[in-house]
């Protein structure tokens, strides 16, 4: 049995094709992927996204928790409201989830995990917060007394459609920084999302969901499916768990170095793993130069040895193939390298791993 | 739902076959197979004279989401390829029975006879 989230009978409503993404039957997409895709880059768009899981932490000891748990440096959280977003390591420095942590106040903080990791991460924190003794409730907000909903509006007008719709909560939002997010009334908005554009990401009670889609639907804004989602956060170089990176994968070879903080005197799970493997492989770019579409899995022939495709697909924006792939060092931007796919190679050029944001192709 | 027209056969994994005048046959990818791969994006065509086996992987179509094979639905020689599909893959998307792969001339032409009818296919595609 599919789980499905607050908006699924709305989803059906609107003829989406559904799929079973991890357990959850979520919509792909509503007609043309494409075309979703390029309403996010040029307009506005939303994404059901309450498949995530919030996970509210409560307790004296959330920032020493959070400091041992992931591998950011929550001291980087000193304004209420900033995000920070950071892998969550096992001993071995695989990365069991990647999250966002929201800084409410020193007693208070909100984790957003990935929908199919959720019971994994959460075992995980329960048993870390009770080996280190940690004073924090650790409460999942997906299910339960109180569950919440979560809809992704992404867009360069995203944020004045949700103004439109949600009057009450522009006073809050107004003045939020990229990566912030502030509580008012019944609604968290954050400015986060995962699609390379602004926007807000709303959590809100389940019940309420379907009348704020509705409301943004009637505003303009288009409903958009996962299939867009991945294209999007493909080219904003955006990864994606289990296939960019998992338990077995270190975050400093999938190019999540930048959310590592190894300095300083601060200890966390996989912290000596790291330090004693160092990065192994580089986490970079590709752009198909022959036709074809570049695809996870794929192998990817260097100069310095052999790689692999660990995201790929049709770039709506670049209107040719681009993929995120794990290589050997000594590879460089610039370089032409050579994809396996079904047995023919074709030429690729390594990029940066960052295709396109803010309606704009960056390479 | 989707559009099975009547004049056509079609084998399971989701190719429709026409009959010509001359013999050859011509064909593409359902409506369904379309609308199940979301919008094309990459049309790889067999080349012109290669003889192919019954079943015989002989294109690729590709969307945003997957790669698709494309089967040989009898065994023949491909006489003709529909290069404007290849050049506008969203063509297929549009009208998939308008937007042609290939032509093949069948070993058999009997062959062709033995395919689904419109009813054979929808039933397949209906238990998808």
């Amino acid at each position: 049995m599919l789980k499905k989230t607050p908006l699924n009978a709305v989803h059906r409503e609107l003829g989406a094709r559904m799929v079973d993404f991890g357990g959850w039957d979520m919509p792909v997409n509503y007609g043309s992927q494409i075309e979703e895709h390029h309403a996010v880059r040029r307009d506005c768009g939303m994404f059901d996204v309450s498949h995530m899981c919030p996970v509210d932490l409560a307790g004296a000891d959330c920032r020493p928790f959070l400091s041992r748990l992931v591998a950011n440096d929550v001291a980087k959280l000193t304004v209420a409201g900033k995000a920070l977003y950071s892998a969550m390591l096992n001993d071995a420095g695989g990365v069991i989830d990647d999250l966002i942590v929201y800084y409410l106040t020193d007693t208070r903080f909100r984790l957003v995990v990935n929908a199919g990791t959720a019971d994994k991460d959460l075992a995980w924190m329960r048993t870390k917060a009770a080996e280190w003794k940690m004073d924090v409730a650790i409460a999942p907000r997906r299910d339960g007394d109180a569950p919440l909903a979560i809809v992704a509006v992404q867009g360069p007008n995203a944020r004045a459609r949700v103004w439109q719709v949600l009057p009450q909560v522009k006073a809050a939002s107004e003045e939020l920084k990229p990566f912030f997010a502030a509580e008012t009334g019944r609604y968290f908005v954050a400015r986060t999302g995962y699609t390379g554009e602004d926007g807000f990401e709303i959590m809100l009670p389940a019940a309420e969901a379907e009348g704020l889609w509705n409301a943004l639907k009637d505003a303009g804004v288009a409903p958009c499916g996962l299939g867009a989602r991945d294209t999007l956060r493909l080219e904003a170089g955006m990864n994606l768990y289990g296939q960019d990176m998992d338990e077995t994968v270190s975050p400093l070879d999938a190019g999540l170095a930048w959310t590592v903080s190894l300095n300083a005197e601060r200890d966390f799970v996989g912290k000596a793993a790291l330090t004693a493997n160092g990065q192994q492989k580089q986490f970079l770019g590709l752009v198909l130069l022959d036709k074809g579409v570049l695809r996870g899995h794929q192998k990817v022939f260097t100069k310095q040895g052999d790689g692999e495709i660990t995201s790929g697909s049709f770039s709506p924006t670049l209107q040719q193939s681009i993929a995120l792939a794990r290589l050997p060092l000594g590879v460089s931007i610039g370089d032409e390298v050579e994809v396996d796919i079904r047995g023919k190679r074709l030429k690729a050029r390594v990029s940066k791993p960052v295709f396109a944001r803010n309606g704009q192709a960056l390479i | 739902m989707s559009n099975v027209p009547s004049h056509l056969k079609y084998a399971a994994s989701h190719e429709w076959v026409l009959k010509n005048a001359d013999g050859s046959v011509t064909i593409g990818i359902t409506d369904h197979a379309q609308e199940a791969l979301g919008d094309l994006v990459f049309v790889e065509l067999p080349e012109v004279g290669a003889h192919y086996d019954a079943d015989k992987e002989i294109a690729v179509v590709e969307s945003v989401k997957a790669a698709a094979d494309v089967y040989a639905p009898i065994a023949g020689t491909v006489t003709e390829v529909n290069q404007a599909a290849a050049d506008a893959p969203e063509s297929v998307n549009a009208d998939a029975y308008a937007a042609w792969l290939f032509k093949m001339t069948p070993d058999n032409l009997a062959d062709v006879d033995a395919l689904l009818d419109a009813a054979g296919y929808q039933a397949v595609a209906d238990a998808e």
